[in-house]
């Protein structure tokens, strides 16, 4: 954590007619980086400018110490992009397909031709590489894109949505293979989503972005701690007809804040509080039996964006906006 | 996600299983200007399908078949029948084989730029060192090469078969250069107008038509006008509209000044004056064709 590998000082990117970052200031260090943000929030524009591709309209950045205005190829050779879209052409097999972008990245040949086939290997592709990518699975194809982004060993690497489209399966394996890039390859990742919830599994810190401006900063594990949400739903009792109600005032008298879950599903018949620790789940557990009402469920949720805005809310007034997820 | 065991396994002898995990590259590495000969040399073997299926060798190879094969009938003909010239000048040769020309160009622009597009392999080239003109030189030298290959190897066997059939050397030379000239200039004029259509669409069926269309179309409406200027005997008019047709432009060039005879009605080829201004127009053309691709890639960027 003590290298930075990205660094933003008040960058604004600013089309005509929308704001897509606006004085945006963080430091990202080594390791695996999360970049969420709802679609649209100027997560690839991020991208572009640290590429040195687009200019940006103020401020400044630096990638790997390289200002991105001044020093775009430099950078480029050090860096591996995998875009959010589809790139391969089908009539051609993985290796080949490789082999050419390793060959664009300026390895000679053979090198190009020995780190294609580590490369396959290390993403988990086998006999496959030989046939034309047209028929590979969404799965496989998202490992030739990851592929062509670290064929060349590049210091960092860009990942825009790289779990978009596959199944359950296909994204864990997905993440665990992100994590590896770091801690088996040495390489920082900065990795992009629209779900906090599978970042939060694989980064070392994350980085939430909305309208084009820093919601927050933080290494995962504080994410974690101070976010630990947990939705609690109870039975309605004759002694008590509004349970949920009953529930709420007993734990404020024991010093537990309940959230208002107003907006979000279920609102009204679900509990949303914070856990500091174990012994929250206890007290729960006391008080509703206390009152002699059923517990229906109560379970952690995960973390929607929407969470994190109202987290940033307590401190800055900002204006919460239901993100999808 | 199936990665080495982390084994050293050491048996009894001296057999033991490696983990080589992951290797770090240190070696060197070659920067833009090799990026930029690897995207030229990849462009221009996928131009003749090597290096793609079988089924995409076919019409290239065929097409370069079927361009060589007239040359290599004439100069067989003029062996047997020992005659004192080539039935064809070297500089006509590509004017009356333009239908190959065209056919050639039309298949191969598209599939060198369009299918970048349409897979959107493009982003995946700008994130690397090389830039925007990198790519747009390297295709655009690779196409105009590829021309030169398909245009340029008849007339090395028509000037192979002069020699065998011992005609005047210095002639037969002399003849052969001005040749080569005249379809470096067409090959880099073709490659450009061709490249220029298919950039535009990364459909490669609308490509293909689309460069036949603009190809014959203006040859069709340059020949039928000069055609009716000869008929009015307004024989100024003929080298003129000859301006607008991109064969016609390379076949007033070098009857300007290549040496060649015109294959404009009635042999009115342009005068030295307008040879320059067809000089100018090609040149400008190509310039342009150059220009607006660079031009068209700044856009698809990312």
């Amino acid at each position: 954590m003590d290298v930075t590998v990205i660094a933003t000082e008040s960058l604004s990117k600013r089309f005509p007619r929308v704001t897509a970052l606006d004085r945006l200031s963080v430091d990202i260090g080594a390791g695996v980086t999360g970049l969420v943000g709802a679609n649209g929030a100027g997560k690839s524009t991020l991208i572009k400018i640290l590429l040195g591709l687009s200019p940006a309209t103020e401020g400044r950045a630096e990638v790997l110490g390289l200002d991105v205005a001044t020093k775009g190829a430099a950078i480029r050779e050090r860096v591996g992009y995998m875009p959010e879209h589809d790139c391969l052409p089908p009539d051609v097999s993985a290796t080949e397909f490789v082999v050419h972008m390793a060959r664009m990245s300026g390895l000679p040949p053979t090198a190009a031709r020995e780190r294609t086939a580590d490369t396959l290997r290390h993403v988990g592709l086998y006999e496959e590489r030989y046939r034309p990518i047209g028929g590979y699975s969404t799965g496989m194809k998202q490992r030739v894109k990851l592929a062509q982004a670290l064929v060349h060993d590049p210091q960092l690497v860009f990942l825009d949505e790289p779990t978009n489209g596959l199944d359950p399966v296909g994204r864990d394996e997905m993440l665990g293979l992100i994590r590896r890039i770091h801690t088996d390859f040495g390489i920082s990742v900065l990795v992009t989503s629209h779900l906090l919830g599978e970042l939060e599994r694989t980064c070392d810190h994350v980085v939430v972005v909305d309208g084009g401006t820093l919601l927050r900063a933080s290494s995962t594990t504080d994410f974690t701690q101070s976010t630990t949400t947990l939705a609690v739903e109870v039975t309605d009792t004759d002694e008590h007809p509004d349970g949920t109600r009953a529930v709420r005032d007993a734990l404020h008298a024991r010093g537990i804040t309940v959230e208002d879950g107003s907006g979000l599903p279920g609102a009204g018949h679900v509990l949303l509080l914070t856990a500091t620790g174990e012994e929250t789940y206890d007290v729960i557990r006391d008080v509703i039996a206390g009152l002699g009402l059923g517990l229906v469920r109560m379970e952690q949720r995960r973390h929607h964006i929407a969470e994190v805005f109202k987290d940033s809310d307590d401190a800055q007034r900002k204006e919460v906006v239901g993100h999808g997820n | 996600m199936a990665t080495e065991q982390p084994t050293a396994a050491v048996t009894g002898d001296q057999t033991r299983i490696h983990n080589i995990g992951y290797r770090a590259y240190d070696g060197p590495r070659l920067g833009r200007a090799y990026a930029r000969r690897s995207l030229y040399s990849q462009s221009l073997r996928g131009a003749y399908g090597l290096g793609r299926s079988a089924k995409a060798k076919v019409l290239p190879m065929l097409l370069f078949v079927v361009m060589c094969l007239p040359a290599g009938i004439m100069v067989a003909v003029a062996v047997v029948t020992k005659s004192k010239e080539l039935p064809l000048e070297y500089t006509r040769y590509a004017i009356v084989l333009q239908a190959v020309i065209s056919l050639y160009i039309a298949s191969q622009a598209p599939q060198s730029v369009s299918r970048d597009l349409r897979f959107k392999t493009v982003p995946l080239y700008f994130s690397r060192p090389i830039e925007t003109s990198d790519y747009v030189r390297a295709k655009y030298a690779a196409l105009a090469s590829a021309l030169f290959l398909l245009t340029a190897a008849p007339l090395i066997v028509l000037y192979a078969g002069a020699l065998l059939a011992e005609l005047d050397f210095a002639d037969q030379t002399a003849g052969f250069a001005q040749g080569l000239v005249s379809v470096a200039l067409l090959s880099l004029l073709f490659a450009g107008i061709g490249l220029v259509i298919a950039s535009v669409t990364p459909r490669r069926g609308f490509g293909i038509a689309a460069v036949i269309a603009v190809l014959t179309i203006t040859y069709g409406a340059v020949s039928t006008l000069q055609a009716i200027a000869d008929v009015q005997d307004s024989t100024g008019a003929i080298a003129w509209i000859g301006l607008f047709s991109p064969i016609t432009l390379i076949d007033g060039v070098q009857s300007a000044f290549l040496g060649a005879t015109s294959a404009f009605p009635g042999g009115h080829g342009p005068g030295t004056g307008q040879g320059v201004v067809y000089l100018l127009v090609t040149l400008g053309l190509i310039a342009g064709a150059h220009g607006l691709l660079i031009r068209r890639y700044k856009k698809v960027g990312l």
